[in-house]
């Protein structure tokens, strides 16, 4: 058996068996190499549905199955855990001619893959400010909680995700979008990140103090509402101090 | 020859646990005594599918079954994924390990199915070498599943059941006896199911499995059989498994359920048909 010749016909739609696979009476294996063939394909394109559900919601599950599978047979996956699989999807709609014109879309793959990778990370305590003394809290050097994730679209990438996610959710209007991904216990969450939000965030290194971090973002964002920031990071379980493994 | 660790399979029936039924096993699991996972799904670093591990196996016997390690292929086993393998098993300390005789990899892409390989000196001397390298790994002992087969090859030479029976000997590993497997692949091999139970090492076995499968036919209108997980265990399955059971005594009895996952009440009622035939009348 040749793996090279069987991988890339169970890869080729319509493409005949392999030399030297027979039924039981010695025939050439025909339908009984398709049973790999669909394995194979309905599989993965199962996986890659079950991974993007906005994507599936706004092209459709028909379209979105057509693109899963010459996505599957140009990109198979690379690692056997297929809770990875699809982080070559942005880059693939990116270049993906017939579906230029919503070139949203790569980045609700990136939303999409963003919180699967949130799912998985690393468990942390957060870091709250209960019982904590304001000050005591600004000397702190937390880090990006491994649950935390951040994206930066040109397009209102978060709202679209809740205009197909949220009941009621209002529609989305033209115009770029951050947001951070944060996990509280074990559902990640998307939060839009107002001005100055993806300053304060990277510049949560863990060694640079919470009010050193603050400053920074002033200086980059002077219109930033420091309250409202401190809010939504220390009330979405977005940092921690523990140390990295 | 390898340290089990300090917890084994119970005689008895357990399922392959899904995510849904994770509320209904701690409220009254009922016949089901132990659960199977996909050691694929728990490779994460954290959140909510490690934590349910964590508390289940507080309660219940764990078996991890590999889906991914393609102890079948023609290259070298993937050291990253043994290591993350390793990495599960030394965390969970689980009371079974298991893996396919089969392939799913080439060329650094991974197909996610049990891809087939012909029987012969070669593929047997690779296979014996894998399961060494994995054993060693691990530090633990691996049993090895039969598949489904849907096609020949020509170049094949031996039985499947020597060829297991074979790797056994020379590794040191286990057996995992999937008697929906056995079923499928002697329906659509045209062979006996019966003989080849007869034939097959039941001293090796450390679990058996039992699912459901679909039905379809070839081009030339011979059944073809489809290992599916997605429906009830059949009655010629059961029979199977009656007779395997007769043969070698009771062992661990897994219902594997992985697609259209019904609901608990239905695992529960084909564990307590499995549960029947291990418990002394």
């Amino acid at each position: 058996m040749d793996a090279h010749e069987f991988t890339t016909a169970l890869l080729t739609p319509d493409a005949a068996p392999p030399e030297g696979l027979t039924d039981p009476a010695g025939r050439p294996a025909g339908r009984r190499f398709d049973v790999y063939r669909n394995n194979v394909t309905a599989s993965l394109a199962d996986a890659l549905e079950t991974g993007f559900p906005v994507l599936v919601k706004l092209l459709g599950q028909a379209t979105f199955r057509q693109l899963a599978l010459i996505h599957l047979r140009a990109h198979p996956p690379t690692s056997r855990a297929l809770s990875q699989y699809g982080a070559e999807m942005p880059g693939f709609l990116d270049g993906f001619a017939p579906l230029a014109a919503y070139p949203y879309l790569a980045d609700i793959a990136r939303l999409e893959l963003g919180i699967r990778r949130s799912y998985h990370a690393a468990d942390a305590a957060p870091l709250t400010p209960e019982g904590r003394d304001p000050e005591a809290l600004m000397a702190l050097s937390p880090r990006l909680a491994p649950a935390t994730v951040l994206l930066s679209s040109a397009h209102p990438v978060l709202s679209i995700w809740r205009y197909n996610t949220e009941p009621g959710a209002p529609k989305p209007q033209a115009g770029a979008e951050a947001v951070m991904i944060t996990r509280p216990q074990f559902d990640p969450a998307p939060h839009l990140l107002p001005q100055g939000g993806l300053e304060l965030a990277r510049a949560l290194d863990g060694t640079t103090t919470l009010g050193a971090a603050l400053e920074a973002t002033l200086a980059a964002a002077p219109r930033a509402d420091i309250a409202a920031l401190m809010t939504l990071f220390l009330g979405s379980a977005a940092l921690t101090l523990s140390e990295r493994p | 020859m390898y340290d089990t660790g300090p917890r084994t399979l119970p005689h008895a029936a357990g399922i392959g646990y899904k995510a849904p039924h994770f509320a209904d096993l701690r409220a009254d699991p009922g016949p089901v005594k132990w659960l199977e996972i996909h050691a694929e799904n728990y490779m994460g670093d954290g959140g909510r599918p490690l934590a349910q591990l964590r508390a289940l196996s507080e309660h219940f016997p764990i078996s991890v079954h590999g889906v991914g390690l393609s102890i079948g292929g023609e290259t070298a086993l993937d050291a990253d994924h043994i290591a993350r393998l390793k990495h599960l098993c030394d965390w969970l300390n689980p009371a079974s390990f298991s893996e396919h005789l089969a392939w799913s990899t080439h060329g650094g892409a991974y197909f996610n199915d049990l891809l087939p390989l012909p029987y012969t000196d070669e593929t047997l001397a690779r296979v014996v070498t894998h399961i060494d390298q994995v054993q060693d790994a691990l530090g633990r002992r691996l049993l090895l599943e039969n598949p489904s087969t849907y096609l020949a090859f020509e170049e094949t030479t031996m039985q499947e059941v020597d060829f297991l029976a074979e790797i056994a000997r020379r590794s040191g590993c286990g057996l995992l006896l999937d008697v929906n497997n056995v079923f499928v692949s002697a329906v659509n091999q045209q062979t006996d199911p019966v003989s080849y139970i007869d034939a097959f090492p039941l001293d090796a076995v450390g679990e058996i499995h039992l699912g459901g499968h679909d039905e379809d036919e070839d081009e030339h209108g011979a059944p073809l059989l489809i290992d599916a997980h997605g429906s009830e265990v059949v009655d010629p399955v059961w029979s199977l498994y009656a007779h395997t059971i007769a043969r070698g005594g009771p062992k661990p009895t897994l219902i594997e359920w992985d697609n259209n996952v019904p609901d608990f009440a239905t695992l529960r009622a084909e564990a307590a048909r499995a549960d029947a035939h291990l418990v002394p009348a």
